[in-house]
């Protein structure tokens, strides 16, 4: 028997929490508030070499010729670096667990340039000007071919074919069809969706368009590397991905694991984007060429050209329904771009699949149907929501669709067909990422109390159908409901490791990658609560792969649940050693004690952890109070969230505002309620942003026309709505202290929310993001015909 | 070329290029809480105040402002002693990255000491030539407020 204690109990729901479930300061912030925290770019060394590239610019085009003899005469120019003389690697750049679910198609550099953005070259130069003239000087003669910019072309017979040569494919073997231009493919069938069609009283078909997308991180990607006095190249990395990056670095350079280091100080910002594996192994030839450190910053429109983006999708629905608004049968057919290269083509376009038909998971008859292709167009890579964002846009349109249509109201139509507490959806098992699921069942669900706290807090019933009208102003109102998961099952791993300190104070060392998301605190959070101390006594480090175990990295809405899941095992191990040094000195036995503020409390007397640590380093049984623990998952317990929004719509000008936003969100019991709300209210901006004002706009050749913040619009401050984050706690009996992730689902609601509030006020039904003015305008205009 | 500076109440002589940006020059000689985010003045990471003002420093050749005074938030506030505004903001949860933060907290400490107590409006206008990606401001808004009410 375990001896008693605060928060033994961390597998049932408990209201004597310590820290965790409180808004603890996040234990960065003041460093970061005061400058005194160290991005990728805050670090250098004597000596330090600069790295500038060459990109392609054209969309299509094979190098005949490349010289590079006038840009090496410049003085200040070190190096150049090509096709020619790096080693033609095949790898993907997407830093995903190994094997990689996605295909062997990018080489560090090619002959053949498949997007105006493709890098050409990369000069190391004494200074970052020098570098810069260099790379003008680089003469390249291209032999231009034709180029694919229609996504829905690509498996057309004369469509121009991006990868001709088949390359590795995958190394999990998935289905690949390059010469078709197809880099992924997925059909996933539950019952007979023919039949189920069939027997329903209405069917609906319905097809939507999803946009690129910049994840925009403040911060641009870096990479900084030297050589240590050992000759081990050390990377400093912008990275969501520390091991990951090691891995590939090691492959790509040719040298072994135990080579590199990798270190991951501040991230400002990743969402996805810095999942990608495409800069580091650039920085790293650098050094090994000349031995100098070596820099590269990318700029803002580097960033936009050449880094990644979200993957454009069209979603075919389809649907067949009962009268009484039982849905019998719904299929999703994805077409994807995922650009020049294939990098998350796979698991990007499973997730429109898996993360999004569980929700209506009582329909006997189910399909996914997905097909990625590739374009000559910027690459696409993770972003925030994976795919689920792409699949709720339209799913979340359609059920408002089939609502209207039966005449009833689409919270309805929600309580009616979504998942519960105790169900279980054929989809887990059926679809995961890039291979087969597991099988769940729901043990927590939040979702009935997030559809009714929303509706009230936006006043549903007072203003649904109401058209309220000012002058030309008119409003609507419109919601969604969607979930996500909670890392990736059977495919992730978290570890941690600790030890005590003789002040009572504990270091915790873990791989999980904290990118701006709190996730260093959060897991602080979690140690502190299970050993009965302050956050302050907690002192994290994270993301070294020298010094912390591993971790998969900052992806698949997994830090919290996963890594936090390690943590908490990992300190109860602590605790349990705690505990036993304690028995050896009050000679009472482990059962009779309890923990309590950082002291153990037994029968007549108490130990202070004080005590506790100085008896085990130097008095008797000596021993370094320490353990090491890790977590996989065989479940991905979703959160769930229902988001409602309130639009106002000028129907002179097509002018569209969000008035109100309310995103009620079920995340298991919020382990730091500030930050979950920050990650809601972020993504929902985000979100937002992405469906009204962001655009990436190209020009008849394939090349962006808007790489910059002037012109690719992020929100602001004062264009933001009245924005109302609810959360509605759960339990999660698997997450620790019944916690799940939050990071992600929140920017899945805003596009469909948002179309059907539009609809709701103008009776305009609009397929394809963004919700420009002009489209508003132009939608407008034809339904008036 | 040379060229004086008052940073942070210090008088500086520093080395600079013809063509140097101040973002340039601030973060080669150790004011790294500058941060680069766009280059093209739409972003606000590189806010430092000039004479009390917030400008981007990106937008600045230095070789145009010798002579000038500087505050960049390495003279704002210390992790000892930090300023109202950082304190709120971390209290607030408006910290995420932080990469946005040190711009933004000079704009907000501008902001705060020529009206001490402005209304949610006057915050967003004032932070609004700032991007954050991470927080959706609405956290920000509250930390500047809070910290207004401490003033
Ligand atoms: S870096 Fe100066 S405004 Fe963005
Ligand atoms: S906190 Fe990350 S950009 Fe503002």
């Amino acid at each position: 028997m375990l001896p008693k204690g605060c928060n033994m109990e961390s597998k049932k729901p408990t209201t004597d929490l310590k820290t965790v479930g409180f808004s603890v300061n996040k234990i960065d912030a003041l460093s970061l508030s005061t400058g005194r925290a160290q991005f990728t770019d805050d670090f250098s060394a004597p000596n330090t070499a600069h790295i500038k590239l060459l990109y392609s610019p054209h969309a299509h085009a094979k190098i005949k010729s490349l010289d590079t003899s006038e840009a090496l005469k410049i003085p200040g120019v070190i190096d150049i670096i090509h096709h020619g003389n790096v080693p033609a690697i095949l790898h993907t750049t997407a830093g995903q667990g190994y094997p990689e679910p996605s295909p062997y198609d990018t080489l560090m550099f090619d002959s053949t340039m498949r997007f105006v953005g493709d890098r050409v070259a990369a000069v190391l130069a004494e200074t970052p000007e020098i570098a810069e003239a260099a790379v003008s000087k680089i003469k390249v003669e291209y032999e231009i071919l034709p180029a694919l910019l229609d996504f829905e072309k690509a498996t057309d017979d004369d469509a121009p074919k991006i990868h001709p040569e088949k390359g590795k494919g995958y190394l999990i073997g998935a289905p690949y069809f390059p010469e078709k231009n197809i880099a992924a493919k997925i059909l996933i069938d539950v019952g007979n969706l023919e039949q189920g069609l069939k027997e329903s009283d209405f069917t609906f078909t319905e097809t939507f368009y999803s946009h690129y997308g910049s994840h925009s991180a403040l911060e641009p990607h870096a990479a900084f590397s030297y050589l240590d006095e050992r000759n081990r190249l050390i990377i400093v990395s912008t990275t969501q991905v520390p091991f990951h990056t090691r891995r590939i670095c090691s492959h790509l350079l040719q040298i072994p694991i135990r080579q590199i280091r990798v270190i991951k100080p501040r991230i400002g910002g990743g969402f996805g984007a810095k999942q990608e594996v495409f800069i580091d192994y650039i920085a790293g030839m650098f050094t090994l060429r000349t031995g100098r450190p070596a820099k590269l910053v990318l700029t803002r429109e580097e960033v936009f050209v050449s880094s990644r983006t979200r993957h454009p999708m069209r979603v075919t629905v389809q649907a067949g329904v009962q009268k009484d608004g039982t849905i019998h049968a719904i299929a999703l057919n994805a077409l994807m771009n995922t650009g020049a290269y294939g990098a998350h083509a796979l698991t990007v376009l499973s997730n429109a699949g898996s993360k999004v038909l569980p929700l209506i998971n009582k329909a006997p008859h189910q399909r996914f149907n997905g097909t990625t292709v590739y374009t000559n167009l910027p690459v696409a890579g993770a972003y925030r929501g994976y795919g689920a964002t792409q699949g709720y846009f339209p799913l979340g349109q359609m059920m408002d669709i089939i609502a209207r249509k039966l005449g009833i109201d689409v919270l309805d139509l929600y309580r009616k067909n979504a998942i519960r507490n105790g169900e279980t959806s054929p989809i887990f098992e059926k679809l995961g990422e890039g291979k087969e699921g597991v099988e769940q069942i729901i043990e927590s669900c939040g979702l009935d109390e997030c559809i009714d706290r929303g509706a009230r807090e936006i006043g549903w019933s007072g203003k649904r159908n109401k058209k309220i009208r000012n002058g030309a102003k008119v409003r609507g109102v419109g919601m969604a409901c969607m979930m996500q998961g909670s890392s990736i099952p059977r495919v992730d791993m978290g570890a941690a490791y600790m030890k005590m300190n003789e002040d009572g104070s504990f270091n915790l060392q873990i791989g999980a990658t904290d990118i701006g998301t709190g996730s260093d605190t959060i897991l602080g959070q979690i140690a502190a609560e299970t050993l009965c101390v302050g956050i302050d006594d907690i002192l994290v480090t994270s993301s070294d792969t020298d010094f912390t175990p591993f971790d998969v990295g900052a992806y698949a809405s997994s830090t919290t649940y996963l890594s936090g899941e390690a943590v908490r095992k990992c300190a109860e191990k602590i605790r349990l050693q705690i505990l036993g040094v304690a028995a050896e000195m009050s000679r009472m036995p482990v059962e009779s004690l309890t923990m309590k503020e950082k002291m153990v409390f037994y029968k007549g007397g108490k130990l202070s952890f004080e005590e506790i640590c100085h008896y085990a380093m130097y008095t008797a049984n000596q021993f370094q109070i320490q353990a090491s623990e890790s977590h996989f998952t065989t479940a991905s317990p979703p959160p769930f969230a229902a988001h409602f929004a309130e639009v106002e719509i000028d129907i002179e000008t097509g002018d569209i505002r969000v008035v109100k936003y309310v995103a009620a969100a079920d995340c298991g019991q919020p382990i730091n309620p500030k930050l979950v709300e920050g990650q809601i209210e972020g993504a929902v901006v985000n979100g937002i942003s992405w469906t009204l004002t962001e655009e990436f706009l190209f020009n008849e050749k394939g090349k962006l026309t808007n790489p910059n913040f002037g012109r690719y619009k992020l929100y602001s401050a004062a264009d933001l709505p009245d924005i109302k984050t609810i959360v509605v706690p759960t339990w999660e009996p698997t997450g620790p202290y019944g916690a799940k992730s939050v990071a992600e689902i929140g920017i899945n609601g805003p596009a469909p929310a948002i179309a059907n509030a539009i609809f709701d006020a103008i009776g305009v039904r609009l397929h394809s993001l963004p919700f420009t003015a002009e489209k508003v305008f132009q939608a407008l205009k034809e339904s008036a015909r | 070329m040379k060229i004086e500076l008052v940073i942070n109440q210090t008088k500086k002589n520093l080395e600079i290029q013809p063509g140097e940006t101040l973002l340039e020059t601030l973060r080669a000689n150790g004011y790294t809480g500058v941060k680069y985010g766009c280059g093209s003045g739409d972003c606000g990471a590189c806010m430092v105040l000039m004479n009390d003002e917030p400008v981007n420093s990106c937008q600045i050749l230095t070789a145009s402002v010798a002579g000038e005074s500087i505050t960049t938030i390495e003279g704002v506030g210390t992790m000892d002693k930090p300023h109202p505004v950082q304190e709120e903001l971390v209290k607030a949860g408006a910290i995420q990255c932080g990469y946005c933060t040190p711009g933004i907290v000079l704009s907000a400490v501008a902001l705060l000491n020529r009206n001490p107590h402005p209304t949610d409006e006057e915050i967003k206008k004032a932070i609004d030539s700032h991007l954050c990606r991470c927080t959706g401001y609405v956290k920000i808004i509250e930390g500047i407020k809070n910290a207004s009410e401490r003033l």
